[in-house]
């Protein structure tokens, strides 16, 4: 790798249950002149502009379409779409970068879940032959893989409830968190998993500006340089799989070099809270390692945004300099079906 | 700020699938009773089948049958059912490697309650009554603890394999339009047409979307404009739209209201098609109770000259 890059800034919404009073560009204006503020550019001064959303949240065919007109689209810019969460988009305009085609790039995705129904809109990324016509929600299948990990005996209920709630007591700490302090397990949605071991659904945007070199050390004191980032994807057949591992999730951070040295803090993206389980076994986290300070996906889970958060968080620790060396992961897809990883250090203090 | 409009939205789509000769096997096989997996180069049998090796991406198929009777792998329950899932009332998801299997498959479990269903536990394939060549002629899986029932050694040929699926899909959204756009449609529904100027370089928007393409920053001050308006420019529709009472060839056109900084598009009526041109004045007509215009129609005045519109093109 020739080029260094880092994340220089990171920008998100307060995360709530419903932003019907705003349109996809309203509710993204707002982080976009949060990121860009922060470093002093202009959209003019952006190499490279890629961003993630779903048309399935929206209910509309090209609905990323709509958020152009916050980035300022006329005169012509280079610009990309993935329609995945924002964490994709990053490893675009990350390798865009390393090709030497631009020295800045804009990365933002958002989601609005609050139109339509997660539960239903989440079962149309599944198998169309041979599972989408049975409707298994996303709950119920996080349910299979809660229930595969409790009989093989690497939790139980109540461990998997503490994880909820220091999710969302260490969410207290994170002004755009949807939900705070303490939150009641709840009644089983699907059993093994409670409505407490199950993310908030919400709408939220996200942006970060990624830069190169000597770039990224002129606009931004602390830069969070990316060691490396990688992203794996497991059989798509849900019974072909080992529910109770990722070894996806394993292989993205071997070949993101995270297990070249211990990292310090690890924001993961668990929608629920037997994903957390998986994934610190999957990424061989010690107790010592600081997991989802921001409080991770069950204190705000904004679809298609939240994986690219958890790459912001990091960041913004290693910014203010809370942390040294972090890993940022992203799922997408049912029972940690896709992973990527990113590994962000700081220059040494 | 004014109430926000809402609206139901619907999307319907009955996808049509093809099915590649392995896909085509199971699901035939399924219409006819009769389970089929796939081994593997390795010999593992895969149930439901693919056609590459999830392992090696290999493509593989030797279709074997397997049992209708199986293990629950893991498994969860559902005391809410949802639409369009396999049962309506409270049931299990379950991971089911059926005999002869070396993987499972997903699908419902018919048993009295939670306390009723394990990991291990035997189950057996109830059918559907009828079937077409769908994983839904798997009505469910219900309780079995009897032997495990031998399959009878299907080779996967069928006098008449289906080839495709139709494979409905639905989902319900309620519509929000945003601040800017809400503004516009109540505006309208007043027959008042309302843009909004960007901040930074003057453009007033129509309809507004609540950002400006050029400068990236909110607009907000609302200006009204029209009615009136200059047709900049437009086509002849000759293709007659499902659902749509509007006889063709009629006209769409760009009209750029009087005051505004971007076209919109809409039809031109009270003219006949082939003597609408650029520049053609317009204003809209309104039917009876509607909440936007109907049409625009020519207002009788001079054609306006190029010059004051060719910018908006
Ligand atoms: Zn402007």
């Amino acid at each position: 790798m020739t080029r260094e890059i880092a994340v220089i800034a990171f920008a998100q919404t307060d995360h709530r249950r419903s932003t019907e009073e705003s349109s996809e560009v309203e509710l993204l204006m707002p982080v976009l002149h949060d990121v860009l503020a922060q470093t002093g550019l202009k959209t003019a001064d952006i190499g490279f502009t890629c961003s993630g959303s779903s048309d399935y949240l929206a209910g509309r065919a090209f609905s990323f379409t709509l958020t152009l007109d916050g980035v300022g689209a006329w005169p012509p810019l280079s610009e990309s779409h993935v329609e995945m969460d924002g964490a994709w988009a990053l490893y675009e305009a990350w390798t865009k970068l390393l090709t030497g085609d631009a020295d800045t790039a804009l990365v933002y995705s958002y989601g609005k879940c609050s139109p339509g129904s997660v539960r239903d809109v989440l079962t149309r990324q599944l198998d169309p032959y041979y599972v989408a016509p049975l409707w298994p929600d996303s709950i119920a299948l996080a349910a299979l893989q809660a229930q595969a990990l409790i009989d093989a005996g690497h939790t139980d209920e109540p461990a998997l409830a503490a994880v909820g709630a220091r999710s969302r007591a260490d969410a207290e700490a994170n002004p755009h968190a949807q939900l705070r302090g303490r939150v009641p397990q709840g009644d089983y949605a699907v059993r093994p998993l409670r409505t407490g071991d199950c993310p908030p659904v919400g709408d939220g945007a996200a942006a970060v500006i990624l830069a190169a070199g000597e770039r990224a050390r002129r606009l931004c004191a602390r830069p969070a340089w990316i060691r490396g980032i990688d992203h794996r994807i497991e059989a798509h057949g849900l019974g072909v799989r080992d529910l109770t591992d990722s070894p996806s999730a394993r292989l993205a951070a071997e070949r993101a070099g995270a297990f070249e040295r211990p990292v310090d803090t690890a924001e993961l993206h668990a929608p629920f809270t037997a994903q957390e389980v998986i994934l610190r076994r999957a990424f061989r986290l010690g107790d010592d390692v600081r997991v989802n300070p921001s409080g991770g996906a069950l204190a705000a889970n904004p679809l298609m945004a939240a994986g690219l958060i958890r790459i912001g968080e990091a960041a913004a620790r290693i910014h203010r300099g809370a942390s040294d060396r972090a890993l940022a992961h992203a799922t997408s897809g049912p029972c940690l079906q896709q992973n990527l990883v990113a590994v962000l250090e700081g220059d040494p203090r | 700020m004014p109430e926000v409009l809402r609206a139901p939205l619907v999307v319907e789509f009955p996808f049509t699938r093809s099915l590649g000769p392995v896909q085509s096997a199971f699901l035939t096989g399924l219409r006819e009773r009769v389970v089929l997996g796939v081994r593997t180069t390795d010999g593992r049998i895969l149930v439901p089948p693919v056609e590459y090796d999830p392992g090696t991406a290999e493509e593989i198929h030797d279709l074997v049958e397997v049992a209708p009777t199986g293990t629950v792998t893991t498994w969860a329950w559902n005391h809410a059912p949802r639409r369009g899932q396999p049962l309506g009332s409270p049931f299990a998801w379950v991971l089911v490697r059926l005999d002869g299997a070396d993987t499972a498959l997903l699908h419902a479990l018919d048993a009295p309650g939670p306390d009723a269903v394990s990991t291990g536990m035997r189950v057996r394939i109830r059918w559907a009554e009828e079937r077409t060549g769908a994983i839904t002629d798997i009505a469910c899986f219900e309780p079995y603890d009897g032997e495990p029932q031998r399959p009878d050694g299907h080779t996967g040929e069928f006098e008449d394999p289906l080839t495709g699926i139709v494979a409905p899909a639905r989902l319900d959204y309620t519509y929000s339009p945003g601040r800017a756009q809400s503004a516009y449609i109540d505006a309208l529904s007043e027959r008042h047409t309302v843009g909004e100027r960007c901040p930074s370089c003057r453009k007033v928007y129509v309809p507004p979307r609540g950002a400006c393409p050029t400068c990236g920053v909110a607009t907000s001050e609302r200006v009204e404009v029209g009615p009136r308006g200059t047709v900049t420019t437009f086509c002849i529709v000759n293709i007659k739209a499902r659902n749509l009472d509007i006889e063709v060839p009629y006209v769409y056109a760009h009209i750029a209201l009087d005051g505004a900084d971007l076209a919109l598009h809409a039809r031109i009526g009270g003219i006949p098609y082939d003597q609408v041109r650029m520049g053609l004045r317009v204003e809209p007509v309104w039917a009876e109770g509607a909440r936007f215009p109907d049409h625009y129609r020519p207002t009788g005045e001079p054609d306006a000259p190029y010059e004051t519109y060719k910018e908006l093109l």
